[in-house]
């Protein structure tokens, strides 16, 4: 066990990057109740008016409907290609699986600024329209990556034998599924969806150069930032959004620390592969 | 720089366009002589503060046509979004003087017909048929709102008040000095220098040759070390004063207004050098899908009532006469602040912003093009 | 029914391809047709050029686009600010995670790594574009951070609108990115080694230096990935917070096709930060850090 004076080093290292990350967060919370619509500090005066303009305001709705539509369609799109790639690249060994890993890698990893320019350029050149459809295909292309990895994390931690023996005791594909893999899986896919959901929801350099007329939540909230006049709308939006993601947090966190993933020693027991 | 010289060949060749009139314009036949029934839609490019609810509401309520705009943040990204996807995504620009030339000849927009927009007649003769949106009579748009680009500073930092650009060049505020991020900005600096360095005879800030492009170009390499921030958006400009980062700088009279509702010390002026300004139109794009509710949004735009509040809530004139007593009522005094109504020696007063191309108006054709402009900028601010 | 399925099931087992196939043939297709097609249309753009006044693609091959880019000192400035930047945010991320990774993986309670990891995610589910704008705030002239410095009596640091601003605000919208995998790879170490390697005799700095860095390392370069990369590509930042001189490859490519409508210029300066993240990758999966992301 590490020493007395590198624990308490290491705690207070700790407490100080939560508290840098938590403080911008907290100004964000103090700032959506500021009287004025220019910032400065200290806030001009308390009001709970930028809530009510944001609830009732069509343009914050209609963009919050397309940003959750597109990040929905954008998640099962990545969950269905990401773990049909991941079973692949985990059950089977075949020519070029390494180059298969890298492809799929390369969306999150390249510059979104490549990513979104590409695409760009692919659906000028294909004369393809820009509609909710192309943002929803921008966004996959990092979401699959996502859910890939979870997966993948997950079918390398768990035994391949256990499928065998599956099937040894006469379990078709179907049941070999529903019993074995569903359970060690779902979890995964479920830490790996929210990951992608809360990406593609929260996403404005690719979407720049996929969307057209319509706008997503935060192309929304950029173009309040560069108007200007509305400024705590925005931070109203982030104060409820804030408190709302606490809840897919959460269940994340349980999620992973249920399966193991969160407690130690525990993995070093399930890695068999 | 083969590059170069093919983007001169071109210039030229469209600076004979422009002298031959109506060459590769389509004439103005065909014109709808009715609005015909709305589409249930209209997709927008607009100034920020453009389409606001305090307008836009009732003219979705009366129309049934549903409003969608985007903001642009300088004339160069409005004629990108009118060209993006084959020019069918939006219907109309809110286009200033130096895209609304660019979009005719790039044939992205189609000839208007004022006689179907009521507003029209009341409108100040210089901006019924303004060079920057008609040519040989044909009407590419109808205009809408003008104004100056403000010399903007904080009362209480900045003593005495300034009466000169010289002010944004001078190290006396060094790091405390904002200017747009838009390479119309080197007009700014042309602008000063014509009065300022009278041996370079600038008479035109939008027609430099090579030799008063440098020194355009000199004098803001001169000044960017005493600037904190190139605003790119309007709100920048407006946390730079409230916060105390910049008290002078180059503006426009919305982030005056937005300023002065939040009680920071600031007052614009336009300096005795002149200033540059914009004169805005709505045009109608070449592939235009709801043009019936294009129409009825433009003739919506030009009533009195709604060049009013646009006029108050942007800080900018109206186009339309009578819009002024209503102005008045709205906040009293505005109309003479934004000079609503004004002499044409006023209006004729303003650099409105064009694009600089190749053809000077003298004839000769050896001036900057916007290109070399845009390049200019990007390595200027490096 | 069931013996159909059964035989399906026996098929895919004696073919193990047949079902590498069918799992693996849409996820590629997809990405072949939309996401390697898109990058090779962006490469080839980057040969041709713009009509200036209507902006029209001509498409007529020449290199013009990359000589401008070599030619120009401007530009060179900005590339070697942005790989600069993002080298410096990395390590600025990994020297403020990796502490925390330990504590969180190998010394706290179970109850205060939950703790920790929630308030490590949450902030990537809260806008990024508003925690930008935020950092604005604080480091503004009259902002927070030099408000607080000026009641405590201390020097403001005004370093509002200002590189060191776009770097302070980049080592914080990434954090997480880093956090998460080098917890990761910590965490995955078993106690067995540490255990083998204080029986052998090892200090604790030791068993540090040559049984835990080495098998967090992974994770390390897993996150800088993320880092590095999100910095290279992006334009929000800079442009929100940063000053007169902190153009960003982003930025050039973001005014480009947003601004002049320039899409074989943008493509040609976007294959820079292709060219250094391609490098970077390479020499990442040799290190693993593919497994730990």
């Amino acid at each position: 066990m590490e020493q007395r004076s590198t624990r308490i080093a290491l705690a207070t290292w700790s407490a100080l990057v939560v508290l840098f990350l938590w403080i911008p967060l907290a100004l964000i919370m103090i700032y959506a109740f500021n009287k004025s619509n220019v910032q400065s500090w200290p806030i001009a005066g308390f009001t709970t008016h930028w809530f009510h303009v944001a609830w009732s305001s069509t343009d914050v709705r209609s963009a919050l409907w397309l940003s959750v539509r597109v990040a929905l369609v954008a998640t099962a799109t990545a969950i269905l290609l990401g773990s049909a790639a991941a079973f692949a690249v985990a059950r089977f060994a075949f020519f070029g699986r390494e180059a298969v890993s890298f492809l799929l890698v390369l969306p999150i990893a390249l510059p979104g600024i490549v990513t979104g320019m590409a695409l760009n350029s692919f659906f000028i050149a294909g004369h393809i329209t820009v509609s909710m459809w192309t943002i929803v295909i921008g966004h996959a292309t990092f979401c699959v990556v996502i859910v890939y990895n979870n997966v993948l994390a997950r079918l390398r931690r768990s035994s391949a034998s256990l499928l065998e023996a599956s099937q040894d005791l006469g379990a078709d594909g179907l049941q070999t599924f529903r019993f074995v893999v569903w359970p060690v899986l779902s979890t995964a896919l479920v830490a790996g969806g929210l990951l992608a959901f809360a990406l593609s929801f929260d996403e404005v350099v690719v979407t720049f150069f996929t969307a057209g007329a319509q706008n997503t939540l935060p192309l929304l909230i950029f173009g309040y930032i560069r108007l200007g006049q509305q400024l705590p709308v925005v931070n109203a939006i982030a104060f409820a959004m804030i408190l709302l993601t606490v809840i897919p947090v959460v269940l994340a966190q349980r999620l992973m620390r249920d399966t193991g993933v969160l407690r130690r020693g525990a993995t070093a027991a399930v890695v068999t592969k | 720089m083969i590059r170069i010289r093919r983007v001169h060949v071109l210039v030229a060749a469209l600076a004979v366009a422009l002298c031959v009139p109506a060459a590769g314009v389509s004439s103005g036949k065909g014109l709808p002589t009715a609005i015909g029934k709305g589409e249930g839609q209209l997709n927008l490019i607009a100034w920020e503060g453009y389409t606001q609810p305090q307008w836009v509401k009732p003219f979705e309520k009366a129309t049934g046509c549903q409003v969608h705009a985007k903001y642009a943040g300088s004339s160069d990204e409005m004629v990108t979004l009118m060209r993006q996807g084959g020019g069918s995504q939006y219907d109309m620009v809110s286009a200033s003087g130096d895209a609304s030339l660019r979009l005719i000849y790039g044939k992205d927009v189609q000839p208007m017909n004022p006689n179907l927009i009521p507003g029209y007649k009341d409108f100040i003769p210089a901006l019924q048929s303004p060079p920057h949106n008609t040519i040989n009579g044909v009407h590419y748009g109808i205009s809408l709102q003008w104004g100056p680009n403000t010399l903007l500073y904080n009362t209480q930092k900045v003593k005495p008040a300034p009466t000169s650009w010289a002010s944004i060049y001078s190290p006396k505020f060094k790091g405390k000095v904002t200017v747009p991020d838009n390479p119309i900005q080197i007009a700014d600096a042309a602008l000063y220098l014509s009065k300022a360095k009278p041996s370079l005879a600038i008479t035109d800030p939008y027609e430099l040759n090579q030799t008063q492009f440098n020194a355009a170009i000199a004098l803001l390499k001169q000044q960017k070390p005493l600037i904190k921030k190139y605003w790119a958006l309007a709100s920048d400009e407006i946390d730079l004063f409230k916060n105390g980062d910049a008290v002078i700088g180059a503006s426009w009279p919305y982030q005056t207004n937005t300023l002065i509702a939040a009680k920071v010390p600031v007052k614009d002026l336009i300096p005795k050098e002149g200033a540059t300004g914009w004169a805005d139109t709505w045009m109608l794009s070449a592939h235009a899908k709801h043009p019936n509710c294009a129409y009825m949004w433009t003739a919506w735009v030009s009533t009195p009532k709604v060049q009013a509040e646009q006029a108050i809530y942007f800080g900018e004139t109206p186009a339309n006469i009578k819009a002024c007593p209503i102005m008045n009522k709205l906040a009293p005094g505005s109309a003479a602040q934004y000079h609503c109504g004004a002499s044409a020696s006023y209006f004729n007063s303003i650099k409105f912003w064009k694009t600089p191309i190749a053809a000077c108006g003298n004839g000769k054709s050896n001036c900057m093009d916007y290109t070399q402009w845009q390049q200019a900028w990007t390595q200027l601010k490096g | 029914m069931r013996a159909a399925r059964l035989r399906v099931s026996g098929l895919f087992w004696r073919h193990p391809w047949a079902k590498a196939l069918l799992l693996l043939a849409p996820p590629l297709l997809a990405f072949a047709l939309v996401y390697l097609a898109a990058l090779v249309a962006l490469f080839v753009s980057s040969f041709w050029s713009v009509n200036p006044f209507t902006t029209e693609i001509q498409h007529i091959w020449n290199l013009g686009n990359y000589r401008t880019l070599w030619d120009s000192s401007a530009y060179r400035t900005i590339a070697l600010r942005t790989i600069g930047i993002a080298a410096v945010v990395t390590l600025t991320d990994a020297l403020l995670a990796f502490p925390l990774g330990y504590f969180m993986a190998r010394i706290a309670s179970g109850r205060s790594r939950a703790f920790i990891f929630v308030a490590v995610l949450l902030p990537l589910w809260s806008s990024y574009l508003i925690r930008v704008y935020i950092w604005r705030l604080i480091l503004d002239n009259d902002g927070v951070l030099n408000w607080t410095l000026r009641k405590v009596g201390l020097p403001a640091p005004n370093i509002g609108y200002s590189n060191w601003a776009v770097w302070l605000i980049f080592a914080y919208v990434w954090l997480p990115f880093m956090v998460l995998p080098v917890y990761g790879a910590l965490e995955r170490i078993p106690e067995s080694f540490v255990e083998a390697s204080r029986d052998l005799g090892a200090s604790g700095l030791t068993t540090f230096r040559r049984v835990i860095l080495p098998l967090a390392l992974p994770g390390v370069i897993a996150g800088s990935i993320f880092t590095f990369s999100l910095t290279l590509g992006d334009y929000v930042t800079p442009l929100l917070a940063g000053g007169a001189s902190s153009q960003f490859i982003g930025n050039v490519v973001y005014e480009s096709v947003g601004i002049s409508n320039n899409v074989p210029f943008a493509a040609a300066f976007a294959a820079v930060p292709l060219a250094v993240m391609g490098v970077y990758l390479l020499i990442a999966r040799r290190m693993g850090a593919f497994e730990a992301m």
